[in-house]
């Protein structure tokens, strides 16, 4: 089913140039294709900083509706070396603690035995934004209930179908954020405000904007991406019943489908750096105090890394992908995202036989130049109990 | 069976065996500290960056070309540098010394 693809948008100003550009708010944006291009841009933080003003390196650029500064992701060396420690241990539990994997299963578990007793289900809000919002009450380890409140946001707390920044939806967020951190403060727990309040960096404890930041950081940059993460993953077991039966048979390729699948459908497009000093990027000059972008989407479809890169082969076996950044500020929920997604190919192969689409919506993003896919506004299923 | 001894960046000393596998998975199953194998191994996270024992260094061989593109932009690089899950273990590898690159 051709329509259930997710094409590459970049293919030919990759391979011609290896760069593109968009014009964001009045503050334009050189985006870097190549895989070899955006590693390299991304490991060098001196030149391409993350520590300019807060909201700069997101595309588009969330300087007009945020000053609240996000940690470790808006900060470079050295304090990000320290910020970062100091959060590390925390985002690997779900690969440290057992009882995170059970819990992350009890959820999906759920969600996909009230799937196949259904007639259809809408995946984006009915599946994958629950699932996402429940699985997060577990990284921040609170009661699972708080994930009924982030449901009823809706799938979008930045974007709305009206504006690319949409200031009131993320009131929404960071006011919730500040009513959390005072609770937190006047009853500390062992969730992530309160571990956070009670943390110290260099001799003193964080301020509450740094909490509030490593708090917002957490989620935005879960959201949409594991939303879409989960709801391509429906779509390509759609389009692709037999990758389902293989998960079944070898069920040991786990692992690399996942990784395989995340670089196909690279979730996050795209991340910003501001430059500090004139340099050149793939042959471009790049003035100090321009933005360019380290397009992981693009890097993800680059043939001169991947063979055949628009093909999803679930067990390659080599796939140096970008999906979750490179670098020192690669994905801090990324073994998060990594636990979801084995736990949910895991539980589809088991249970489901097949995925009917009855109808969909496409999500795709304007980058004028480009137009990229990069999921579903919604998709109606039907899934087929085995 | 290969036995090989890990050496942490702290200076731990972790000796395992096995028979197949790769390096990463084995250090990995006896919680070697340094080697996190984010990616389950598929080339993708370099966070089981290692440096192969010199003499060891023709056995397992040099990185391929996407390896080598994935080390280049790694901290502490030597020329015995490997990922640990490109390394698969071999009963040639027995008695093999590994230092673990990273924290």
């Amino acid at each position: 089913m051709k329509n259930l693809e997710l094409p590459d948008a970049f293919e030919s100003a990759r391979e011609n140039k290896g760069y593109g550009h968009v014009d964001d708010q009045g503050d334009s944006v050189t985006m870097l294709l190549r895989l070899k291009d955006v590693r390299k841009t991304a490991k060098d933080w001196k030149t391409f900083q993350s520590g300019a003003r807060p909201g700069r390196i997101v595309v588009p650029s969330e300087v007009s509706i945020r000053e609240t500064r996000q940690i470790p992701f808006e900060v470079d060396p050295p304090q990000h070396t320290a910020y970062r420690a100091l959060v590390e241990g925390w985002f690997k539990r779900p690969e440290t603690e057992e009882d995170y994997k059970e819990r992350v299963s009890e959820i999906i578990n759920e969600l996909v035995e009230e799937a196949v007793s259904l007639k259809e289900i809408e995946v984006v809000e009915d599946f994958a934004l629950k699932l996402q919002s429940r699985a997060l009450t577990l990284l921040l380890n609170i009661p699972y209930e708080e994930s009924e409140t982030w449901i009823s946001w809706g799938t979008h707390v930045f974007r709305s179908d009206d504006s690319p920044v949409d200031g009131d939806k993320a009131n929404i967020l960071y006011e919730y954020i500040d009513a959390a951190i005072d609770k937190a403060i006047e009853h500390p727990g062992s969730d992530l405000y309160s571990v956070l309040l009670s943390a110290e960096i260099e001799g003193r404890k964080l301020t509450k904007e740094e909490v509030k930041g490593v708090m917002i950081l957490t989620f935005a940059g879960g959201r949409d991406t594991v939303i879409n993460a989960v709801t391509n993953t429906i779509a390509y077991f759609a389009a692709h019943p037999s990758s389902l039966d293989r998960l079944r048979k070898e069920p040991e390729i786990t692992t690399q489908a996942v990784e395989e699948l995340v670089r196909y459908f690279s979730p996050l497009t795209h991340m910003g750096r501001v430059v500090t000093e004139d340099t050149e990027v793939c042959t471009h000059a790049a003035k100090a105090d321009s933005r360019v972008s380290l397009c992981w989407a693009s890097a993800n479809r680059d043939a001169a890394t991947f063979e055949n890169p628009n093909e999803v082969m679930l067990d390659r076996k080599v796939n140096p992908h970008v999906a979750f950044g490179f670098g020192i500020h690669k994905c801090l929920g990324a073994t998060h995202a990594r636990l979801i997604l084995r736990t949910l190919l895991g539980i589809l192969a088991e249970k489901v036989s097949s995925i009917e689409v009855l109808d969909f919506k496409e999500n795709v993003e304007d980058w004028q130049e480009f137009k990229r896919k990069v999921g579903y506004d919604n998709l109606k299923v039907k899934f087929n109990k085995l | 069976m290969a036995k090989i001894t890990f050496i942490t960046q702290s200076g731990e000393s972790i000796a395992a065996e096995a028979k197949d596998g790769s390096l990463m998975e084995l250090a990995k199953n006896n919680n070697v500290s340094g080697i996190e194998g984010e990616c389950g191994g598929v080339c993708s996270c370099t966070t089981c960056h290692v440096h192969i024992e010199a003499n060891y260094y023709s056995k397992t061989g040099a990185p391929g070309d996407i390896e080598a593109d994935m080390l280049e932009l790694d901290d502490h690089v030597s020329e015995y540098s490997r990922l640990g899950c490109q390394v698969q273990i071999t009963a040639e590898l027995d008695g093999m010394m590994v230092h673990v690159a990273n924290e």
